[in-house]
């Protein structure tokens, strides 16, 4: 498989992905390497890993990362629960302590986290680490060892090693410098907002019954709408989501309506500011420009 | 753009060429190794490695690791494979047309290189000489000489010394007590199942003995923005001894010096020579005007290392007299955005020491509201001081 084959298999999942990350991906894969997406929120970066999922047929396991998230989120926990249950009942039975240690440190009172469910599948999966920047440095740690050898040790229980080798995917928003052991680990990939004729292309991959004239009023409002000064810029989910809207409401052109536009930017500007930097004029100026 | 650069005859072969790549690379300041080096080649072997395009994607993807390192990629690929201003002399580019030019396309030479949401984080184009009006006037000439003046002669090692104390101090005194991390400890407050149950077993599954866990203490990273506009000379020592001696103190913490433009300062004052990083840093201050230009200074901050640098866990230290060139607006709007990304702000004004100081000055007047903490600073023991009003940030 080239890369331009993973490129076409990814726009059949409705995923329009640039040249540079079809071949980042490609490498992804071939080499056995995690890739790292960075970019700004709404850019599509986990997007990819659920295309790429679909694209091989194969589960899509994701850990979303927090600040705090541990192992026992993050990789494995014992369940106690039924450990202390099990404990209980072995007692009346009379069983003995080395019986019953070998039985509540067993894989059956293991409840595997995302780290750990992704190299114990038989199919390699698709392992998506979200927002890696959000967890902390000693998360990052946990996540070097496991990358590095695709095993994770259990005190109790010894070391568990990867059935399958799973695609590892990792996304930042950029909210955190991450170290540079883990960025040597990767390759790399920035994803950025997508030019004009990219982002055409995925509005009519995600909505194909858009007409083609709406579908060139809304990129071209939204392009534009990304040079103005907003706090948060609109990412593609939000391009999608005003193309429905406008769909929704039977609108055939931006600049018929600008009450209607008005109101359908709720799906674009999610900031009190920038609500009110794009006001009823600014908008009617750029959807001018934009038709 | 230019045509494939040729290699010498006698250039061993394509490993080598590779090698020179990330020698290249190296000297332009990208960190490679000799392990991406091997995954370089191994790329390569994946893709049509004789289509510039494919090559310079793969090899994007192996060597850059963020978005700055993106943004110079280009040039140096096209430097080195594209013939285009290498000055290297072991390898002479021949002048003669190159044959097999079919295999190269020139289509989507810059593709999908666009500009992005992130600005760069080189000062201003068009700003170049700073400003010597404003507030910051009446000791404007004075401060020329000074700031020419080496920054050395301004600090004295003992005193980064004290300051290293004093810093670590205040690391010690910024504590978060946020994290959701629990560890192991004696007075706990939620039970440690995994041990209560490992310890029960010898008491036959019965958990005589609770065990316990507890959020621990994180530190937090403190990065400081000095003024060395002209009006802060006179504190000028007693900060950059202070920002000297937190960079040694505290390894994670991180400093930048701003009059009109911004500079990181980090790196210099890692330097384990204590005068030698001085001399960097006034090395890296030097070519500074007269005014001050908070605003802008703060707002580039905010734009640029901010988000990379500042998050939850941090404090930013501002030590400034608040006398700015440029409109308050500035000022208002940087804070607002720098305060967004969830630090602590503290301003340490020297001048609030002064006994009938009211911040009138209309740039501190329109930082006040983003402040979680403003107060006077003019000696290193104001700043050790502040250890309990820290504490209760």
């Amino acid at each position: 498989m080239t890369w331009t084959d993973l490129q076409h298999a990814l726009a059949r999942e409705g995923y329009v992905a640039s040249e540079d990350l079809a071949v980042a991906l490609h490498l992804a894969l071939s080499l056995g390497r995690p890739l790292l997406l960075e970019g700004a929120a709404g850019v599509g970066k986990t997007e990819v890993a659920r295309a790429l999922a679909a694209a091989r047929d194969t589960r899509l396991i994701r850990l979303q990362c927090y600040e705090g998230l541990d192992a026992s989120q993050a990789i494995y926990e014992w369940n106690y629960q039924r450990q202390l249950l099990s404990i209980r009942a072995a007692a009346e039975d009379g069983q003995t302590g080395k019986s019953v240690e070998a039985r509540i440190f067993s894989r059956d009172f293991l409840l595997e986290r995302p780290l750990l469910a992704a190299i114990t599948q038989d199919v390699s999966p698709v392992l998506l680490i979200d927002e890696i920047d959000r967890a902390d440095e000693e998360f990052e740690a946990y996540l070097l060892e496991i990358l590095a050898d695709y095993q994770v040790s259990i005190p109790e229980l010894g070391t568990i090693t990867a059935t399958t080798k799973p695609v590892v995917i990792l996304t930042s928003n950029g909210t955190r410098d991450l170290s540079d052991a883990l960025r040597r680990r990767c390759l790399y990939s920035h994803v950025d907002y997508p030019d004009r004729s990219t982002e055409l292309a995925i509005l009519k991959a995600r909505c194909p019954e858009i007409e083609m004239r709406l579908a060139e009023q809304i990129v071209g409002f939204v392009q534009r709408l990304r040079e103005e000064e907003l706090e948060k810029v609109p990412g593609i989910a939000e391009t999608l989501d005003f193309a429905a809207a406008l769909m929704g409401l039977g609108i055939a052109d931006l600049t018929t309506d600008p009450a209607i536009l008005q109101a359908t930017l709720t799906t674009l500007l999610k900031t009190q500011g920038d609500r009110a930097q794009i006001s009823t004029e600014v908008a009617q100026r750029i959807a001018g420009r934009a038709a | 753009m230019s045509r494939v650069t040729k290699f010498a005859g006698r250039d061993p072969g394509p490993a080598a060429r590779i090698a020179g790549f990330m020698a290249h690379m190296r000297e332009n300041g990208l960190r490679l190794g000799v392990a991406e080096a091997d995954t370089a080649l191994t790329a390569l072997a994946e893709v049509e490695a004789a289509r510039p395009e494919e090559a310079r994607r793969a090899l994007k993807a192996v060597c850059t690791g963020c978005k700055a390192d993106v943004d110079a990629f280009d040039a140096l690929f096209d430097s080195y494979w594209m013939d285009a201003g290498r000055v290297k002399t072991k390898v002479i580019p021949k002048m003669s047309a190159p044959s097999g030019e079919g295999v190269h396309s020139s289509r989507d030479a810059k593709g999908t290189d666009a500009g992005g949401a992130g600005s760069a984080t080189a000062p201003d184009a068009g700003q170049g000489e700073a400003e010597s009006d404003g507030e910051g006037k009446l000791i404007a000439t004075e401060v020329r000489n000074l700031m020419r003046k080496d920054l050395r002669d301004l600090v004295r090692p003992e005193e980064v010394a004290e300051a290293e104390d004093v810093a670590r101090r205040l690391g010690a005194a910024l504590r978060d007590r946020r994290s959701r991390r629990r560890i192991a400890a004696r007075k706990g407050d939620r039970l440690h199942f995994r041990k209560t149950i490992r310890r029960s077993l010898s008491t036959g599954g019965e958990p005589l003995k609770l065990l316990r866990k507890r959020r621990p203490d994180r530190e937090r990273r403190i990065v400081a923005l000095c003024d060395v506009s002209g009006s802060m000379t006179v504190y000028a020592q007693v900060f950059l001894a202070f920002l000297a001696g937190l960079m040694r103190a505290d390894t994670t913490a991180d400093a930048y010096l701003f009059h009109t433009r911004l500079v990181r300062i980090t790196e210099a004052l890692r330097d384990k020579d204590t005068m030698r990083a001085i001399g960097r840093m006034s090395l890296m201050a030097d070519g500074f005007g007269g005014g001050s230009k908070i605003g802008p200074s703060l707002a580039r901050f905010a734009d640029t290392y901010a988000k990379r640098f500042v998050d939850g866990r941090s404090v930013v230290l501002i030590l400034s007299d608040g006398y700015d060139t440029a409109p308050p607006q500035e000022i208002d709007a940087a804070l607002a955005r720098l305060a967004k990304r969830g630090c602590k702000i503290i301003w340490l004004n020297p001048l609030k020491g002064w006994a009938d100081y009211a911040p009138v000055a209309s740039g501190m007047a329109a930082a006040l509201p983003h402040l979680d903490l403003f107060v006077a600073a003019n000696t290193l023991g104001d700043l050790a001081a502040l250890e309990r009003e820290l504490m209760h940030l």
